[in-house]
């Protein structure tokens, strides 16, 4: 196994504001007609007009080109490589979904094109909602918010207009200690208080925790199904009944959907709301951090509170209903990401019941083989049968002081994609793996390979992991120079 | 499957290895496991799927086939081809957010062009690395000011875009804070009488927009000095960002929050989305901005280097108490803004908002002489402007787009109950005189 | 590690020096170290009526984030500006140049209720146990 991945030489870039030179240009305009010219239109209010912005470049399409193809060689992605980050769901983008999206129809309607003119989007968003709740089991599905972290908002909303509704003023969600941290901030910003619960020494949330918090204040459990230790929540049915025996919502992030399609349905296992990350288990590309989109699929129960507009049927045509009274309002401007839904709605498609069941189970099946591979070389602190990923630390080389950031690290050499690390926050030092379904037995091999090689490395050459990685285009950063002055933007000297 | 690589072989001989007898034994403790298939069409041929997605993308009007005055928000402008190219890099587009820098340099370093390209656009100190869109970055810029000043009242005016007025509402709910709506003026601009007497110390912040909802360019400046009278922040909101090319943007204005849309600035109008929410600052407020940052610094042996930087702000460190729970943003369509404003440069900007302003005085010169239409506001307007006719908007705009494939504007009577007869016409560079010439005579025969 | 004698202690790893009615707040040697690498700290205004336990500014590092609780119920007399281009004083010198604001104490019978050095550093080996 070779340490020696090499990322393109192009060292240096120059910013694109310190390329080019005065009068170029990178762009042609239209051509515009000599009636509408400036003197023939009253003038703007000198007042009202800037100056040139000085600080914005001058560069031919050539140069704009070079530059941003130089940069995106310095990019890791799934097109590249193993991307095994636990809890992002890095599997292979379809290309053909990139191609449909760019169907003029799609890419081109405006969202304030008459009803009449847009049947063919409100027919793919109608019809993606069903799929969605299908999947989940639930009823229905709203895909207007833009993230997982925008549909935790979305749905804990739904749920605070419920209980606004009801004259019940709860306060408390409860939390696992597992969480994503995107579940308190969203449940903050929904103005609930977030109660931790911790997980017991399987790594799982106990029946007994949950009835001993639970009461009339309790809003909502929000937990992740399978959690972010890899693990499916046993408990599940009996959480879901005491919590419903005070009133009280179970809310699934689904952000692991991907261990679930086809095998169990969320809605089956007592979960009331649930938020769906298309980005994720449906294939979408993350496009280095975004656009991303989060459906909220809800049982009937919460219908009502769906923000606005909710996309209906009546004989064969379909329209925009905005008089929900109880509604939640707007998450955002007109209907989601739509874009985004159009590649999801084409993955669902290409695979099918069949495709879906096989994407979860060969997920499942990924995460077990490199979790049983490697578990004689690195510590697992739950080591049971995983769902799609696993969780391991650095316990066994910390006494060769080699900790998970040099780990994670040296597999950059390797030519992988490191897990996510120091997360979730219940396992000191956690390395989170999740290689997904799109990879072949071959290499998985080639990982845990270099997995094993990292952990004779550690015991052998430490320094070799210290000074990791030793072939990308950087070396570590200086984080906290960062943090403390920051430079944000540039500058012209 | 061919996005799946394992076979059946492969498959067993692994289970082997994990020491099951069946895939069966690893869902074996998992309650109610389905029984029936799941009910959805497919699997689709590649081939079939393409021709699938085509007919129902040709049930769709879009803007390169109608003639679009559409905007009010979502704008039609044209789209280099190398935005695409670019972009569709798949080092760019398959890459998760840069958490590991040392292979991440290349969207670290686009993220800090598209930071500064925002801060130049806006005339501000600081921006991030992007929002969903305008509505819920204006949302957070409220919430910005809410932590700010911890006051509790925030005022919103009416020429605020109907859509991000309801998202900022819909963001308050879970805040005890109050929101007070100023209405607009005869002139179609924020009524400053109004504001002057509901602003009071307790008010975090306004929220301004300009151009507003109408077009109308609104006189930030008498605003600011009654804001900032009051001890509250101008939160400035947009939704034409190439309106800056030509015009003063809030920064020049002493706006302490600017947030809004990037969707002109490269992105395909997309049916809603998705879009880019630009949010900027004055650096004083840095601590307190929502998503991510982008920060310059070395690595170890003193190259350049780029990295997330000030994440204690956020949810993944500070969960409960973070300034947002924001995660994924729209990381590509700021890149793809960044690709556009590059491509533009400092005279294609300044061009550009010319030719948007000037095509859209001519319209509006040309509709003015139509009988039975009239300019509803007098004021300065940028790309777009408020028509009102003898007809109810909603069946002039059906008329013209089912006979005439023009998607004539956008009945604002929705959003404003006393102009049902109303229509915000927008146009940009994409719209040919032969197009005008259309949509003058279309109204021209609609309301004689 | 050090735990200076003439200090006071909280669960939440302050440390407070008193002078009178007067007292000096700061967080420990305990503190610095596990936060890592500090690159920012917020800090009260002056003025500011803080409540025993309660908080009255946040600490940054890069990877973490920890609230400051005071000690004490008291009004700020005064904040160390330094630490605003200086933030790794705290790492530094956590007692000395590294303290973070100064209280009027209101109410000095709650000076009983904080730890000694020695039950300090007991308290810190049981939590890390």
């Amino acid at each position: 196994m070779n340490a020696n991945s090499r990322q393109v030489l192009w060292k240096k870039e120059p910013y694109i504001f310190e390329q080019g030179s005065s009068g170029r240009e990178g762009i042609s305009l239209p051509e515009e007609d000599e009636d509408f010219s400036t003197q023939n239109n009253p003038p703007l209010p000198s007042h009202l007009l800037r100056e040139p912005i000085n600080d914005f470049p001058e560069v031919s399409e050539v140069e704009v080109v070079r530059h941003f193809t130089r940069l995106s060689q310095w990019n890791y992605g799934v097109d590249t490589g193993l991307y095994p980050l636990g809890s992002c769901t890095m599997k292979y983008n379809p290309k053909l979904n990139e191609e449909v999206a760019k169907l003029s129809g799609f890419s081109f309607a405006h969202p304030h094109q008459p009803e009449p003119l847009s049947q063919g989007a409100l027919h793919l968003i109608y019809e993606l909602e069903s799929f969605l709740s299908e999947i989940t089991g639930m009823d229905r599905v709203t895909l207007q918010p833009a993230a997982g972290a925008h549909g935790e908002f979305a749905g804990m909303l739904m749920i605070k207009a419920y209980f606004a509704d009801k004259k019940d003023a709860r306060i408390k969600v409860l939390i696992p200690d597992t969480a994503h941290g995107t579940n308190p901030a969203s449940v903050s910003m929904c103005g609930f208080k977030a109660v931790p619960v911790k997980s017991n020494k399987d790594g799982i949330v106990d029946k007994d925790t949950v009835a001993s918090l639970m009461d009339e204040d309790v809003a909502a459990i929000m937990l992740t199904n399978p959690n972010t230790l890899g693990i499916f929540e046993l408990n599940i049915t009996d959480i879901a009944d005491i919590v419903h025996k005070k009133g009280g919502f179970v809310y699934c992030d689904g952000a692991n959907l991907n261990a679930l399609m086809g095998i169990v349905k969320l809605g089956d296992l007592g979960i009331d709301i649930a938020h769906i990350n298309l980005h994720k288990t449906f294939s979408t590309p993350h496009g280095g951090g975004g656009p991303g989109s989060g459906p909220v699929a809800i049982k009937n129960i919460l219908s009502d509170y769906l923000p606005v507009p909710i996309i209906e049927k009546r004989e064969k045509r379909y329209f925009f209903n905005y008089d929900q009274p109880k509604s939640i309002g707007k998450v955002k401007s007109f209907y989601g990401n739509f874009l985004v839904c159009v590649k999801a709605y084409a993955y669902i498609l290409t695979m099918g019941n069949s495709g879906l069941r096989e994407a979860s189970k060969t997920a499942v099946i990924n995460a077990n083989y490199i979790r049983t591979k490697l578990k004689n070389y690195y510590h697992i602190p739950h080591d049971v049968i995983c769902m799609h990923e696993y969780v391991f630390t650095d316990k066994n080389q910390h006494e060769y002081n080699v900790n998970t950031l040099d780990i994670a690290k040296r597999l950059i050499d390797y030519g992988f994609h490191p897990p996510t690390i120091y997360f979730p926050l219940v396992v000191k030092q956690a390395l989170m793996v999740e290689p997904t379904e799109t990879e072949s037995k071959e290499t998985l091999d080639n990982f845990i390979n270099a997995m094993i090689c990292i952990a004779d490395e550690a015991k052998n050459n430490p320094d070799l992991l210290k000074n990791a990685p030793l072939n990308a285009k950087i070396t570590r950063v200086d984080e906290v120079t960062a943090a403390r002055n920051p430079i944000l933007k540039w500058k012209r000297d | 499957m061919r996005y799946i690589p394992n076979t059946k072989d492969n498959i067993e001989s692994m289970i082997k290895e994990i020491g099951l007898k069946s895939e069966a034994d690893m869902f074996k403790n998992i309650p109610l496991l389905l029984e029936e298939k799941l009910n959805l069409p497919g699997p689709l041929s590649e081939s079939a799927l393409i021709k699938r997605m085509k007919n129902m993308s040709d049930l769709n009007a879009h803007v390169q086939e109608y003639a679009s005055f559409l905007g009010g928000g979502t704008y039609h402008h044209f789209i280099p081809s190398i935005i695409s190219h670019l972009t569709g890099r798949s080092e760019f587009y398959t890459a998760y957010t840069p958490y590991q820098p040392e292979i991440s340099q290349g969207t670290l370093q686009a993220i800090f062009e598209y930071q500064t390209f925002m801060c130049g656009l806006m005339a501000m100190d600081v921006s991030n690395a992007s929002m969903y869109d305008g509505a819920s970055s204006a949302a957070e810029a409220v919430l910005m000011a809410l932590r700010t000043t911890k006051k509790l009242k925030i005022i919103i005016s009416e020429t605020v875009n109907p859509e991000y007025r309801r998202v900022i509402k819909t963001y308050l709910t879970g805040h005890s804070a109050e929101v007070f709506e100023i209405p607009f003026d005869k002139q179609g601009k924020t009524d400053v009488n109004k504001l002057e007497s509901i602003i009071d110390k307790n008010t975090a912040c306004a929220v301004i927009q300009t151009p507003n909802f109408f077009g109308i360019i609104e006189d930030l400046s008498t605003c600011e000095s009654i804001i900032h009278k009051n001890g509250a922040l101008l939160v400035a909101v947009f939704s034409e960002p190439i309106a800056y090319g030509l015009l003063k943007p809030p920064g020049l204005f002493n706006a302490d929050i600017t947030a809004g849309e990037g969707q002109s600035l490269g992105l395909p109008p997309g049916f809603g989305g998705p879009y880019l929410g630009v949010l900027v600052s004055k650096s004083k407020f840095l601590r307190s901005m929502p998503g991510r940052i982008v920060g310059e610094t070395t690595d170890k042996n003193g190259e350049r280097a780029f990295v997330l930087t000030l994440s204690a702000r956020e949810q993944h460190i500070r969960r409960e108490k973070s300034t947002s729970n924001i995660c994924t943003n729209e990381g590509l369509c700021a890149l793809a803004a960044a690709i556009y404003l590059s491509s533009l440069g400092k005279q294609g900007i300044r061009k550009i908002a010319r030719i948007n302003y000037d095509k859209s005085e001519y319209t509006r010169n040309k509709l003015s002489t139509i009988p039975g239409v009239k300019l509803k506001f007098s004021s300065p307007t940028f790309n777009e402007f408020v028509i009102e006719t003898k007809k109810n908007s909603i069946e002039t705009v059906t008329e013209l787009s089912l006979n005439k494939k023009i998607l004539a504007g956008i009945p604002i009577g929705r959003f404003y109950k006393n102009l049902s007869n109303c229509l915000l016409i927008t146009v940009t560079e994409m719209n040919t005189k032969e197009e005008i010439e259309n949509l003058c005579n279309g109204l021209r025969e609609l309301n004689e | 590690m050090v735990f200076p004698e003439e200090l006071k202690y909280t669960d939440q790893h302050e440390w407070t020096r008193i002078e009178s009615d007067s007292a000096t707040i700061g967080i420990t040697d305990y503190a610095q170290q596990s936060l890592g690498d500090i690159v920012y700290v917020e800090l009260p205004e002056i003025g500011t009526e803080v409540k025993k336990g309660e908080e009255f500014g946040v600490i940054e590092s890069v990877k973490a984030a920890s609230d400051t609780y005071s000690p004490l119920t008291g009004e700020v007399t005064e904040i160390n500006e330094d630490l605003q281009e200086h933030p790794e004083y705290i790492n530094q010198s956590p007692y000395d140049k590294g303290w973070i604001i100064k209280l009027k104490i209101k109410d000095s019978s709650e000076i009983n209720d904080l730890m000694n050095s020695h039950q300090y550093q007991e308290y810190i080996k049981s939590e890390t146990e």
